[in-house]
């Protein structure tokens, strides 16, 4: 199915979680944080949270800033 | 006197140190991880931004930085409205785990002056959701009372604008502000040099937070031992209490016993 992720069009299998979609892109979940569609998801739920088609997903962490 | 029991205070939790400093701009994540540890920095701020995800191969912040030393302060920079900036710190909460967010509401590219209006409201908005925030305003004393009132942890009035390092160019208006408000005040943004983070505390600021002035020095490690030596100066001439200025001489030393 396909999906946004951070801005970028992605496909990935259908009935992906948050967690298969981290993994998939090797980023460790301790350190980010992920919104489906303008909601949080909290990382307690990255393993059962399904992503849906057409989902949009920002993925976001921590940079250099003042 | 020292100023070992001399602890800022923020949302109950102590702070050692006045300095807080940012993480932008320097040459290199080992450079800015040696000018934090050479400022005595313990709450740095840091922005909130999208993985890169098609690049996997660079270096993240975090691997510089020990959080157990840290507190990180995130930011909402880049922000033009109070909705974006509680998005911004809704994330930064589950990213970070903490409840510490500088608020900053931009309202004009060019001078980066905050939109004071869509501040307040984010501010209303992220108290009530039990953030500490830590709003990034105008010199504006009536704004001030106004962050206080509904909740703000501390007021961050700027010195100059983001990066200028004009310094502090209001310094009465930064009085007015510290005899109104009763919640730490912290000098956010317009310092360029060790003297300008002195008068900050000497006006008796509770703190001074700045990026630019350290990470943009020639030498970013000499500039951030030189702002901790001037916070340090500073806050020690503010307790220490100033002699009051008079227009002419007051001689030193004692007229008797001068030769005849």
């Amino acid at each position: 199915m396909r999906i946004i992720v951070n801005g970028e069009p992605s496909e990935i299998r259908d009935n992906s979680s948050v967690a298969d979609l981290l993994d998939g892109l090797r980023i460790g979940r301790e350190r980010v944080a992920v919104e489906v569609n303008l909601d949080i998801v909290p990382k307690a739920r990255y393993d059962d949270h399904l992503l849906s088609e057409g989902d949009k997903i920002e993925i976001v962490h921590f940079v250099g800033g003042g | 006197m020292t100023l070992e029991n001399d602890k800022l205070i923020i949302a109950g939790r102590e702070f050692s140190s006045r300095l807080m400093v940012g993480t932008g701009k320097y040459a290199s994540f080992q450079q800015m991880a040696q000018a934090l540890e050479v400022s005595g920095a313990e709450i740095i701020t840091v922005a909130v931004r999208r993985v890169n995800i098609s690049d996997r191969s660079k270096e993240s912040l975090l691997d510089y930085i020990n959080p157990k030393r840290y507190t990180l302060l995130p930011n909402t920079a880049g922000c033009y409205t109070a909705d974006d900036a509680v998005r911004t710190c809704r994330l930064a909460r589950e990213a970070g785990l903490s409840d510490f967010v500088k608020l900053e509401v931009l309202g004009d590219e060019k001078t980066l002056f905050p939109d004071n209006e869509e501040l307040l409201k984010a501010a209303k908005i992220l108290v009530k959701e039990g953030f500490t925030v830590l709003p990034y305003t105008s010199d504006d004393v009536i704004m001030c009372r106004k962050l206080e009132d509904i909740g703000c942890a501390a007021v961050m009035p700027l010195g100059a604008p983001i990066g200028s390092g004009l310094g502090i160019r209001n310094p009465y208006n930064i009085r007015i502000i510290l005899e109104t408000v009763k919640v730490p005040v912290i000098v956010d943004a317009g310092v360029g040099s060790a003297s300008d983070a002195a008068i900050a505390m000497e006006l008796g600021c509770d703190g001074v937070l700045m990026n630019t002035a350290i990470a943009g020095a020639q030498d970013p490690i000499a500039m951030a031992r030189a702002m901790k030596l001037a916070i340090i100066a500073g806050r020690l001439s503010y307790k220490a209490g100033r002699i009051p200025k008079k227009l002419y001489a007051n001689a030193s030393s004692p007229m008797e016993g001068l030769l005849a």
